[in-house]
């Protein structure tokens, strides 16, 4: 039986649309706050790894129009979010180039810029370690010698005095058994440098601690309650409590988990309390956004694969090193989720996987759409590839062998939840015409197709909950106050939707509210791709307690059966009384008279709120076994058709597929941006963004001329977006969250294609141009790659023969 | 130091008193209050900031504030200012945008171009909105916005100009 909705499943247009491109939508930057704010420049680190040994600040100080000049020993306090390793200012020592040491505060950006540049801050340098394998050697100097002091989420394992911040092991099965039986066993080594985010809109943060105490922050991010709980948290010696303390998030100019958690924001809370009574701005420069927010963490996978010859995969031995940073307050997590999910959605009996968070000199590691699965798939979704021809079998069809179904059971023990995954696999092979080798016109181009399944639960702690405020208006228009974030990907419009279906109301006349987390209900963050689901489920909810509420209201003053009542377009009606129909504009606020004159009811107001109570982080630490850490997996397949200039080794996507379960589309066109975005982002991780550092650890290339990022002319000639709707049966309406997927598969797809079409194959992200020329010359691109750390990884992926097991510390 | 430039900005004269070495997109939102030109890159790359002087689309973050002393200068408040412009609909009706935060620069890139030239070609088009950085989109549905009014426009760039030609009205917004 399939319901019939009228909002839900629609392609409702946006409701963020007229504010967006008539130039009304104010994103933080664009909020006035009149002659008195003030404006920071931050000083920052020229060392990968240094001790401070003094800070002059006395000529900046000397600068008219310099209202403070403000170090770590004014703030010498930690922050993070599942791991309190960051400074709010580099105290003692710094970690990585252009780390924040002081920050002067002046009338204005200028003054404050030009008195920056006469902090004079004394370094001693130290061995600093960029590489991961000096990072994991015996004599390798420690980013973070006091590691065993940190405050942790308890599941996380950090090896005291290493550089080992977290080891996630995943353990399930017998490997060596599984390798046994198999009939090919295949290894190898696969490298993924880092990435930047590049939301259009750099970071910014205003912070005003008025003279009453009242701390308020206007802060471009994903996560207004969660970076609320970290300030305070992080200032509790103040003596500011969680309602003293404000968070208003505007419209946000693009997140991509850039604008999770709390990065450089934490500064914009430190130099509000160091000039009471003023509004202080921080905004990042471009290049700032590159080095002090979050990157994309590195990563070198090594896979040990086993399939019997019918194409049943025996065993997994996945192990994978990340390089996370200076700090990894939030990147751990990221190699958590990985440490969980790196056999990709498929059916493997023997399991070992072994997730390491590497503390290195180079700015922070965070999360980043996808949160580690592309990184793991780049390596995974290559190699199934490889091992599908050593048995000889078509790489779709060994994945739809071995494809994950519901009731699986997962490597960490709990159940597979429902899954179009096959599904998925056969559309988007039919659609990109697999098996039917393709012909480019012009000579010199050759064309290749590659598939990759890809599959992600959103990353979160057990408790993360989700709330919805909604009251209606005197027409009956209503408004509705989340705290989920609209960061793009038009959450606001399908929270209209859902509580447009469950009141009958049209999405026109229901108003959704950006954060503010003095009015607002409730969000832990909007990341994961969970907001639709969770907060969908909160939304739902308050708008059927704003129903009963309604049919109660019609009860009572007039007598009528709860049971018969129900709404419609707009209206209390009765199925007992065909010509009853109470419009909700005429009692939602003024309630209904009775036939006595007096009057029964009054404001319609309702919350909702949803918790996934199923879910739980206690897995052993040594295999995993016996949590249930994530509420779901979203999952689907890809493919692509690349054409490959044979002569220069440039390469375009002339068609990309994508299908993807998302349980139930809530609105199809928003999905299906989702996809062509997505993909667009993963193609330029895969093709050619490409980051670089010098052999002092400094980012090489922080801007949009020598990071390049995808412009109009670099799409994909055709894309076609596949919608799966299997119902996720907590979810609101079936729906599940699809934000991160649609970039996941990207990587591996080139890789893949790039085999098909020339026989080449690539292990080290970005498959540039470049490294496929040299391919088809028979040159190594490690040989030849110069001095610059395009992978971060100095020495070829082969050479990082990790021992895992034999780190030293506890 | 300090000087006053005078500028015709959204159909209103409006004035400033500037530094010489104040640049465009500072002034336009610190001095004269309109922020939908935004700060993304401050080097040109990204297109966030454009604005329309004397016509033709600029990144107000690469223009001197002087340099725009006696010009005219069109941002998106100026061309919605009756109410969305087709392509404006367009834009909404295609979710040819998600974050927002590219829009305003990408929708005056597009009314440029379909100015100049009305029928343009997939090509044509992006290559107009090359220098519109959107990091959310993937594009595709900015193109199509563009190029559904670019279809539903009854003249050709060469008719356009001949009608113009005809009623004397060369001078363009």
């Amino acid at each position: 039986m399939t319901e019939q909705f009228k909002f839900v499943g629609t392609d409702v247009q946006r409701i963020d649309g007229v504010d967006k491109v008539t130039g009304a939508a104010q994103y933080v930057d664009d909020l006035d706050f009149g002659p008195n704010l003030l404006h920071a420049e931050i000083v920052e680190s020229p060392h990968a790894h240094a001790e401070i040994l003094g800070i002059d600040t006395a000529a900046a100080e000397k600068v008219p129009g310099v209202v403070k000049v403000v170090t770590g020993k004014d703030f010498p306090y930690t922050f993070g979010l599942y791991m309190q390793d960051r400074y709010i200012f580099a105290k003692d020592r710094v970690r990585f180039v252009g780390e924040q040491v002081a920050a002067v505060i002046a009338r204005d950006p200028k003054t404050a810029k030009r008195a920056a540049a006469l902090v004079k801050v004394k370094y001693k340098p130290l061995p600093f370690v960029l590489d991961l394998k000096e990072a994991l050697s015996d004599r390798a100097s420690l980013v973070h010698p006091n590691l065993a002091s940190y405050r942790h989420v308890p599941w996380f394992f950090p090896r005291e005095k290493t550089n080992i911040a977290h080891w996630r092991k995943t353990r399930k099965g017998d490997v060596e058994k599984g390798f046994a039986e198999a009939d090919v066993v295949l290894e190898d080594t696969y490298t993924v440098p880092r990435y930047a985010h590049c939301a259009i809109e750099p970071h910014v943060i205003v912070g005003l601690y008025d003279l009453a105490g009242r701390l308020t922050l206007w802060s471009a991010s994903q996560s207004p309650y969660t970076q609320r709980n970290v300030f305070a948290e992080a200032i509790a010696p103040f003596g500011l409590t969680h309602k003293d303390v404000r968070v208003i998030t505007p419209y946000v100019g693009g997140g991509f988990g850039g604008k999770a958690g709390v990065s450089m924001e934490i500064l914009g809370v430190a130099l509000a309390l160091a000039v009471k009574g003023s509004p202080v701005k921080v905004r990042w420069t471009r290049a700032q956004e590159f080095y002090n927010t979050y990157q994309r963490q590195g990563v070198i996978a090594h896979i040990k694969l086993g399939a019997k010859k019918d194409g049943t995969i025996t065993a997994i031995d996945h192990t994978l090193h990340w390089d996370a940073g200076a700090y990894v307050e939030y990147g751990a997590n990221v190699v958590n989720a990985v440490g969980l999910s790196a056999t990709g959605p498929y059916r493997v009996p023997n399991v070992k996987i072994d997730s390491l968070c590497i503390y290195t000199n180079l700015p922070p590691g965070g999360p980043y759409r996808g949160f580690g699965y592309s990184e793991f798939g780049f390596g995974l979704e290559s190699h199934m590839n490889r091992i599908a021809q050593k048995i000889g079998m078509d790489p779709v069809a060994f994945r739809r062998k071995n494809a994950i179904k519901e009731g699986d059971t997962l490597a960490y023990g709990a159940e597979m939840n429902p899954s179009g995954l096959a599904e998925a696999i056969d559309r988007v092979a039919s659609e990109v015409g697999w098996g039917r080798k393709e012909e480019s016109e012009n000579p010199n181009e050759v064309i290749g197709k590659g598939f990759a399944c890809f599959w992600k639960a959103p990353a979160m702690p057990p408790n993360a909950a989700s709330a919805a405020f909604l009251k209606f208006n005197e027409d009956g228009s209503l408004n509705l106050t989340v705290s989920g974030m609209e960061i793009g990907q038009g959450f606001l419009t399908v929270m209209a939707q859902i509580a447009a279906e469950v009141l009958t109301v049209p999405v026109s006349k229901i108003r959704v509210e950006l954060p503010d987390t003095d009015r607002n209900a409730y969000e832990w963050q909007t990341v994961g791709s969970h907001v639709t689901w969770g907060c969908g489920n909160a939304v739902r909810a308050a708008a059927a307690e704003a129903r009963e509420k309604m049919i109660e209201t019609v009860h009572r003053a007039l007598g009528l059966d709860k049971k018969d009542l129900y709404l419609e377009n707009e209206m209390v009606k009765c199925r007992t009384k065909p010509a009853f129909a109470l419009p909700f504009k005429s009692f939602v606020i003024n309630g209904i008279q009775t036939s006595h004159g007096n009057f029964i009811g009054g404001p319609i107001l309702a919350s909702g709120m949803f918790m996934p109570e199923f879910t739980s982080a206690t897995g052993d630490p040594e295999t995993s076994q016996g949590g249930h850490p994530n509420v779901h997996y979203t999952v689907g397949a890809a493919a692509v058709k690349l054409a490959i200039d044979k002569a220069t080794g440039k390469m375009r996507v002339l068609k990309a597929v994508l299908g993807v379960d998302v349980g139930k589309a809530i609105n199809p066109n928003l999905v299906r941006g989702q996809v062509t975005g997505g993909l667009l982002q993963g193609f330029a991780t895969a093709l050619y963004e490409d980051i670089r550092y010098s052999k002092e650890g400094k980012l090489l290339n922080p801007n949009f001329t020598d990071y390049k990022i995808p412009t109009a002319k670099d799409t994909p000639i055709e894309v076609v977006p596949i919608i799966i709707e299997v119902a996720q049966p907590d979810g609101p309406f079936g729906a599940r969250g699809v934000g991160e997927h649609t970039m996941i598969p990207t990587a591996p797809l080139i890789a893949n294609a790039v085999e098909d079409a020339v026989g080449v194959r690539i292990k080290t992200m970005p498959v540039t141009g470049e490294k496929v020329l040299l391919a088809l010359k028979g040159i190594d691109y490690d040989d030849v790659k110069g001095e610059t750390m395009g992978l971060c990884f100095m020495d070829k992926a082969e050479n990082y023969k990790f021992n895992v097991g034999a780190a030293k510390g506890k | 130091m300090k000087r006053t430039i005078s500028i015709k900005l959204n159909g209103a004269a409006r004035s400033a008193d500037i530094d010489p070495s104040d640049i465009l997109l500072d002034v336009l939102r610190e001095k004269l209050g309109v922020k939908s030109p935004k700060i993304g890159c401050e080097r040109g790359d990204c297109g966030v900031c454009t604005v329309i002087f004397n016509g033709r689309t600029v990144r107000s973050c690469l223009v001197l504030a002087a340099e725009a002393d006696g010009g005219e200068i069109v941002t998106i408040e100026g061309l919605g200012a009756k109410g969305p412009t087709p392509l404006q609909q367009s834009f909404i009706k295609n979710n040819a945008f998600q974050c927002g935060f590219c829009a305003p620069g990408m929708v005056l890139a597009a009314t440029e171009l379909l100015e100049k030239n009305p029928k343009p070609d997939e090509h044509e088009i992006k290559e107009a909105i090359s220098g519109n950085l959107c990091r959310c989109t993937g594009y595709e549905p900015i193109v199509k916005a563009i190029r559904e009014v670019a279809d539903s426009s009854p003249l050709s760039h060469r008719e356009r100009a001949g009608v113009r030609a005809k009623s004397g009205k060369g001078k363009r917004r």
